[in-house]
């Protein structure tokens, strides 16, 4: 039990679990018809990414790569207030949040 | 206890990412997401990156799901209807994803010279952080909360109801009032 305590983790296992993350938001960018939901998706693609750059950041010794996800942390701030702002004027415009039937541009 | 506390979390994250997709109502997927960051929190504490993980307790999973959850109230999102979408994401788009995730592992897997992690490694301080960032990187933080003015002047500018614009209501069902906010 105490080896258990002292056990180290490979590096390698965070960054499979930040592609499995990562997968899984392009799925949902895929399957989900719901215009928030969908952009819930990329938020959580975002989470993927920071979470591989904190990996590299504590795998090589590099505070720059903390310092990256703090910037990614701010234009993610900045683009879910403009994102969500987007997603009431389609709402107020064609009272829907289904991707299908926000479809003008569609060729 | 790394290995224990990676698993536990490491699970919390997976199990929060399945149930977002999972979910039919909005509100569900918004707090599944929670868990996703809050578990993503603990994982940056393991790995050293204690600022890093107080910052994604207060901006990703307290204010931005706020505005999430906010906004999934304030527009009433109902259940989703399941369609098959389009043709295109299903020929394309599933198994690009099979190939993105198939080539990030072998990447992953094939990479030499990773490390391991342990709870005995250093935290990286504040203060260090603090030191690159305000030091080496000022231009690049004086630039993002140029950024970030301008998003909240876009947010408002995009959410508020139009009175002033010239071409006036561009609702043509006439229901703006119940989602004005205001």
């Amino acid at each position: 039990m105490s080896s258990l305590f002292s056990m180290e983790i490979p590096i390698t296992w965070y960054l499979l679990l930040s592609a499995v993350l990562f997968s899984l938001g392009v799925v949902g960018f895929l399957i989900k018809r719901n215009l928030i939901t969908v952009f819930m998706s990329i938020e959580l693609m975002l989470n993927a990414v920071n979470l591989s750059f904190v990996t590299f950041a504590h795998q090589w010794h590099a505070v720059r790569g903390q310092i990256f996800v703090f910037f990614v942390m701010m234009v993610a701030a900045a683009e879910a207030a403009v994102g969500l702002a987007i997603i009431i004027a389609v709402f107020r415009a064609r009272a829907t949040l289904a991707v299908d039937r926000i479809d003008l541009m569609k060729l | 206890m790394h290995l224990i506390l990676f698993f536990l979390f490491a699970g919390f994250c997976l199990a929060g990412a399945i149930n977002l997709l999972v979910q039919s109502h909005p509100i569900n997927s918004a707090l599944s997401l929670i868990v996703v960051m809050t578990s993503l929190a603990v994982l940056y504490l393991l790995l050293g990156a204690e600022f890093l993980a107080a910052a994604q307790v207060i901006v990703y999973a307290g204010a931005i799901m706020v505005l999430f959850t906010f906004v999934v109230m304030l527009l009433n999102a109902g259940r989703e209807e399941r369609t098959m979408g389009s043709r295109t994401a299903r020929k394309v788009g599933f198994p690009a994803v099979v190939a993105i995730l198939g080539i990030l592992a072998t990447v992953i897997l094939k990479a030499q010279g990773l490390g391991v992690a342990g709870l005995r490694d250093g935290i990286t301080s504040t203060e260090e952080l603090s030191r690159v960032l305000f030091h080496e990187l000022l231009l690049p933080f004086e630039v993002t909360s140029v950024l970030i003015l301008i998003a909240i002047l876009g947010a408002v500018a995009l959410a508020r109801h139009g009175d002033g614009d010239p071409h006036g209501n561009q609702d043509p069902h006439g229901n703006g009032e119940r989602t004005a906010g205001k």
